[in-house]
């Protein structure tokens, strides 16, 4: 990396030439409404998860848009699966199945499928 | 030695058991120890008495169809029934035409081509007419499903389900069986005189326009030919559920279950499917253009070729399961293949802690759903206040899921993760009642938390005993009403009776057509992860107009996600019956208050 005269957090950084984008492929071909997120946070205010523990479902689009997997991975396993998200989500966005095409996703490509 | 002809016949009855007693002993093997000690202790009780019972009026009456489609059931029944009949009244007349036991066992099927000398010439005489009212019998139910595949609205059905090969072969065979028995057997009444009131007359006409003694041993063979075919292609085919079905009802009478796993029992199920496709018509995924009915699930199962498309797309409502003629347990074969499909991903919630219970002998969990249908949760409170019970809000604040969304998504190891946390948490508040308002958190606490001594009650249950002890009071509104069954408190926990009779005292019930076992599902469920908002709604505007078409004043349910589902984007009045109670409860109570002030101003 070119030296611009002052430090970068590596954990800040993305390195576009190595950067992996499989899993978001994976989920917007099989749940293309996901595309239409426009991060309002209506899923993050109603979320059960959120009520009880640090968890925001847009953290998790994020992650997701950039690749990070292994915090994904974390983030995405405190969901419990109940659905309010996607009932109040404006866009209509069907964000149990993204969450489950992610879980899915994470485990195919730690085994090297995707 | 056998005559040539009777060479297709023998070789697919022997194919035929060979594959049936492989499948056995494979399926047999294939159970666990429990089920196997289930089988055995099962054997020699009433159950197996039952199991009879049921084979005969499932497997050869077709009462489940009956009561659907009357021509379909009889279709059904004069095919199966006839069929039997055919070759049990078969062997008899062999037997006692000839006066012993002792003959090949092709002969019955065979025995006007060889015409044996009768010992008993009068019941001889007796049994041609019987066999041939009997082929009548069959051959009307074929000249049905001949009919049934020109015009199959007349037998009540839309759709029915493609043909494979090996469906094509068997179905094939099994049209020209029955014909071609017919056409055998009259030839050879034409030439030895031994028909029935049908295959004489009949074979005389044939000896006037055909040359006979050449065409009697090709059509014995045709016959035969078409017997054996069927026989080689019912394994592989839908015919399979022939012999499968009764080994069904045999083992669901033992008591064996999925328990979550894909075994040998999903196999059983799959193949006792014979694709008539009772669950097609009847599933609301086609108001919404989807395919992916049970019909299809098992077929895929059956195939190895299941796709997460197929897998998760359906609303888990269970109507197919009531249509059933087999009584397959669908929705418990679809959760177990979904609990299969996503084994490497439970999630672990490490995170989960134990709540702060407060004592209380009445604990209310609202559910998530409730929360999104804040109306509901208000009018649980004022129901809970005006009739003085003390209980303890469970989720007001924050508390996790039921768990049951993530069990009909097949995430069962996760679920119980959620439902231990929450399980100690009821324990731990001394609680001995436990009140929801969500028909999806009533069925799992019902069915999964294994609460002892804790009754568990939906809202609609508690409020009716709270009105039959007087301490809210009930009181007509002059309102008609709709009530839509949800599927999970209907069809999912037979609770059927009390909400109606809630609304029978707050206003006219109007029956419809679709209610208790028939009704409709929002649309709304949780179980179908795939569906999309735009197809939700197809489903639901069905399920609206067909409410709304008996012009009520407002549609009632006890699901707080059926509510949210159908005021969606609608004008209609739709309310929560817990909704329509509060409301009386207001009013009373204002009444009550008016009433004061009137006589304050008269003073």
């Amino acid at each position: 990396m070119k030296n611009f005269g002052f430090s970068v957090k590596q954990t800040r950084v993305i390195d576009v030439d190595t950067f992996d984008d499989s899993l978001l492929k994976y989920v917007l071909a099989n749940e293309s409404s996901f595309m239409c997120c426009m991060y309002c946070g209506s899923c993050t205010a109603t979320c059960s998860t959120g009520n009880l523990i640090d968890f925001n479902v847009r953290k998790i689009n994020l992650f997701l848009r950039r690749g990070q997997y292994d915090m994904l991975a974390n983030e995405i396993d405190k969901c419990m699966f109940c659905g309010k998200c996607t009932l109040v989500c404006p866009r209509d966005i069907n964000l149990r199945n993204t969450i489950m095409l992610i879980k899915k996703g994470i485990v195919e490509h730690k085994n090297g499928k995707k | 030695m056998a005559p040539s002809f009777t060479y297709p016949f023998t070789i697919g009855v022997i194919i035929l058991f060979g594959v049936l007693i492989y499948k056995a002993v494979k399926w047999y093997a294939g159970f666990t120890k429990y089920d196997k000690i289930r089988i055995r202790k099962g054997f020699f009780t009433r159950k197996t008495l039952k199991s009879i019972k049921e084979s005969f009026n499932d497997g050869l009456l077709h009462v489940s169809i009956f009561r659907r489609n009357p021509m379909l059931g009889y279709m059904h029944m004069s095919l199966a029934f006839g069929w039997f009949l055919l070759i049990i009244v078969g062997h008899l007349e062999s037997v006692i035409t000839m006066g012993t036991f002792r003959f090949p066992f092709y002969y019955a099927v065979f025995l006007r081509y060889f015409n044996p000398l009768s010992v008993h010439p009068f019941s001889s005489e007796i049994f041609k007419h019987v066999m041939d009212f009997l082929l009548l019998f069959v051959l009307s139910g074929v000249s049905l499903a001949y009919f049934k595949r020109i015009n199959k609205r007349l037998f009540g059905m839309k759709r029915t389900t493609k043909l494979k090969v090996p469906d094509k072969m068997a179905l094939t065979s099994l049209w020209f069986i029955f014909p071609l028995r017919l056409f055998a057997e009259s030839i050879s009444a034409g030439i030895k005189h031994n028909g029935g009131f049908l295959t004489q007359p009949l074979g005389d006409f044939l000896v006037s326009i055909l040359n006979v003694y050449t065409w009697e041993y090709p059509v014995w063979f045709a016959y035969s030919l078409s017997l054996g075919v069927f026989f080689v292609f019912l394994t592989s085919s839908r015919y399979a559920h022939i012999p499968t079905e009764i080994l069904y009802i045999f083992l669901r009478n033992y008591g064996i279950k999925l328990k979550k796993k894909y075994n040998t029992y999903t196999n059983v199920q799959v193949y006792s499917c014979s694709r008539c496709g009772m669950c097609l018509d009847i599933c609301q995924l086609n108001d919404a253009n989807i395919h992916t009915q049970s019909v299809y699930l098992i077929k895929r199962i059956r195939n190895h070729n299941l796709t997460d498309d197929v897998l998760f797309n359906c609303l888990l409502c269970g109507k197919c399961q009531q249509a059933c003629p087999v009584h397959i347990d669908i929705n418990d074969l679809r959760i177990t293949q979904r609990i299969e499909s996503t084994r490497q991903y439970n999630s672990s919630y490490d995170y989960l802690e134990e709540m702060e219970a407060i004592s209380s002998k009445v604990v209310y969990f609202a559910g998530c759903m409730s929360h999104l249908t804040p109306g509901i949760v208000q009018a649980m409170k004022k129901i809970f206040a005006h009739s003085g019970t003390s209980y303890w809000f469970m989720d007001e604040d924050k508390a996790p899921c039921c768990g049951r969304p993530l069990m009909q998504a097949g995430q069962y190891d996760a679920a119980m993760k959620l439902i231990e946390t929450n399980r100690k948490a009821i324990y731990d508040s001394g609680a001995t009642q436990l009140i929801t308002s969500c028909p999806i958190c009533y069925k799992v606490f019902k069915e999964d938390y294994h609460l002892k001594n804790i009754q568990v009650l939906h809202h609609t249950q508690f409020i009716l005993k709270l009105i039959e002890k007087g301490k809210i009071p009930a009181m007509p509104t002059g309102n008609s009403f709709v009530y839509h069954d949800p599927c999970d408190l209907g069809r999912g926990s037979n609770i059927y009776e009390q909400p109606r009779e809630i609304l029978r005292k707050y206003g006219t019930l109007i029956p419809i057509r679709k209610e208790k076992e028939n009704a409709l599902c929002c649309g709304g469920s949780l179980a179908n992860i795939k569906i999309d908002m735009t197809e939700r709604d197809a489903i639901k505007k069905h399920a609206l107009d067909m409410y709304f078409g008996y012009k009520p004043d407002m549609l009632v349910t006890a699901c707080p996600l059926c509510k949210k589902t159908f005021t969606r984007n609608n004008i209609y009045p739709i309310f929560d019956i817990a909704e329509i109670v509060a409301a009386t409860i207001t009013q009373s109570a204002c009444r009550k208050v008016c009433e004061v002030a009137e006589v304050e101003n008269m003073l």
